[in-house]
């Protein structure tokens, strides 16, 4: 089809392609997060110690399978670009669907700056050990982020197929590491029973081990952002996001048992790439390779789906004139949100030159908890408001309230956990969104056509 | 100059004509298609919801 074809055709209406199935969902959740399984999460060793980091893992764990079955319930019901944006515009209101938006277009892009920080760094590394030392990751972080936003701008189902390819080789990677470190031969490789410790900071050290958690897991809710490109949301967002909720508590479960087995925990809670060091103490020139081409994959495609989730959410907030209405645009040959994609190019550029990743996803972590934050409150509202029955859902989470009830009390001792460590970033980003309410209250509102808000085809709600 | 020097230049010259080909072609789209048909999109559009008392609803207006 081209451009002059669709020209002289003048169609009445332009729409982004539904041609995504469950694998792509799968796809963009654990793409934009396997890249923590690689890096970061190791920080919580050096909070909480090994065992403070395995109870960090799986109590965050429980935190994100509450935030995979909530989303998988109401995106599937939701079929909306903009994923829990358009859930708040629906079930809560114009200021808090602002908000949650600016999160979500926030982490991610913070996100696709780190990721493309960490692939010019990894550039730079493998450039030393090949006797280039002083090698600038900058033009490779540039590139990195061209040829991605290139791979979106052209169409979403290629994109997400290469994330797929990408994201399942970086997976096999952890796997293969895992079979290579003989786990049913303790003592051969792995040194567990020599290596393991008690609690060295207490339980106040794996509280702080909380944040660092996050790392594991952060983006899954990203498969939200799919909603309206999928070809059926009911079938295509829980079974994708569900799965993919599954492969991370493997991958994370995974990367602890081996990196704990070979790494003393204090220097594991300092290092930048524990699997790939982990790969590297074990002697063998296959898996060193494999790792460091898994590492490299990883970051390239949490970037990659960061780009797609990013674009949709401030496509979405265009459309919708909570930002200007010139962003709502679809591309009409490749049925892509271009002008979106456009804007956030030198945005992620800027935040990927400043160097300083560990702000950068600081702020893209608080953006994100903020974010699970709102969903016991969507959820409450949503069930209250469309119980049971009254609307068709592709997917009816189990065990209503008590996920979300969960949800919003490991929230709650998460924000301890970040208070701990970074209480001024936690003030400073809860002032920037105080701020920016303001300016969308007394400003930007006035432009917002409220009788467009509500696109879905549901019955009044109830109790109004 | 090594391999490595030349890998940073042809990355700064790769990315820069990547960049300039979205921009020449969003600037093409802008110019040859209607701006109320780029902003035509609707949200809320699958079969799950499809609603035959809702299908007759008017589409929003960009």
């Amino acid at each position: 089809m081209t451009d002059q074809a669709l020209g002289q055709a003048q169609p009445q209406r332009i729409n982004l392609l539904k041609v995504l199935g469950p694998a792509h969902v799968w796809a963009l959740g654990v793409g934009i997060v396997l890249v923590g399984e690689f890096m970061g999460w190791n920080f919580s060793v050096g909070k909480g110690g090994a065992f403070g980091s395995l109870i960090a893992c799986w109590v965050i764990g429980l935190l994100y399978t509450c935030v995979a079955m909530i989303d998988s319930e109401v995106t599937s019901t939701v079929a909306a670009a903009g994923g829990q944006y358009a859930q708040a515009k629906h079930t809560i209101g114009p200021l808090m669907a602002f908000n949650v938006g600016l999160y979500l277009v926030m982490a991610y892009t913070m996100l696709e700056a780190a990721d493309a920080l960490v692939t010019g760094d990894l550039i730079a590394i493998a450039a030393a050990q090949f006797g280039h030392p002083g090698l600038d990751p900058r033009p490779f972080v540039v590139l990195t982020i061209a040829l991605l936003a290139l791979l979106n701008y052209r169409g979403v189902f290629m994109t997400l197929s290469v994330n797929f390819v990408i994201t399942a080789a970086a997976f096999t990677s952890i796997v293969i590491l895992f079979i290579g470190v003989q786990p049913w031969n303790p003592g051969a490789v792995l040194q567990h029973q020599g290596l393991l410790t008690d609690l060295p900071y207490g339980w106040i050290g794996v509280l702080a081990a909380f944040q660092f958690g996050i790392w594991y897991y952060l983006g899954i809710e990203g498969t939200c952002q799919a909603a309206e490109e999928v070809r059926s949301a009911g079938r295509a967002l829980p079974l994708g996001t569900m799965s993919g909720i599954i492969t991370l508590l493997i991958a994370a479960s995974l990367t602890w048992y081996i990196t704990t087995g070979l790494i003393p925990w204090e220097y594991l809670g300092q290092d930048l790439a524990p699997l790939y060091t982990a790969s590297t103490l074990t002697g063998s020139t296959v898996l060193h390779v494999f790792l460091f081409v898994g590492t490299i994959f990883s970051a390239v495609a949490s970037a990659n789906g960061c780009i797609n989730d990013a674009s949709r959410a401030w496509f979405s907030m265009g459309r919708d004139r909570y930002m200007p209405v010139w962003f709502g645009a679809v591309h009409p040959r490749y049925r892509t949100p271009f002008r979106a994609i456009l804007f956030l190019i030198p945005i992620a550029v800027s935040f990927a030159f400043t160097g300083l990743l560990d702000q950068v996803i600081t702020f893209s972590i608080l953006s994100g908890l903020l974010g699970y934050t709102f969903m016991p409150i969507n959820m409450h509202k949503f069930r209250k408001k469309w119980p049971l029955g009254s609307i068709r859902r592709g997917y009816v989470h189990p065990w209503h309230p008590l996920p979300a009830i969960v949800l919003l009390s490991l929230c709650t001792a998460t924000y301890f956990a970040v208070f701990l460590g970074y209480g001024v970033q936690l003030l400073a980003m809860i002032g920037f969104y105080i701020v920016v309410s303001l300016w969308f209250a007394f400003h930007r509102y006035k432009y917002v056509r409220r009788g467009d808000q509500f696109t879905m085809p549901w019955p009044r709600p109830l109790g109004y | 100059m090594d391999i490595w020097d030349i890998a940073s230049y042809a990355a700064w010259i790769a990315s820069g004509l990547i960049l300039l080909w979205m921009v020449a072609d969003a600037i093409k789209v802008n110019r040859d298609f209607d701006e109320s048909l780029l902003m035509s999109s609707q949200e809320g559009i699958d079969e799950l919801l499809e609603d035959p008392a809702a299908a007759g609803r008017p589409g929003r207006e960009g």
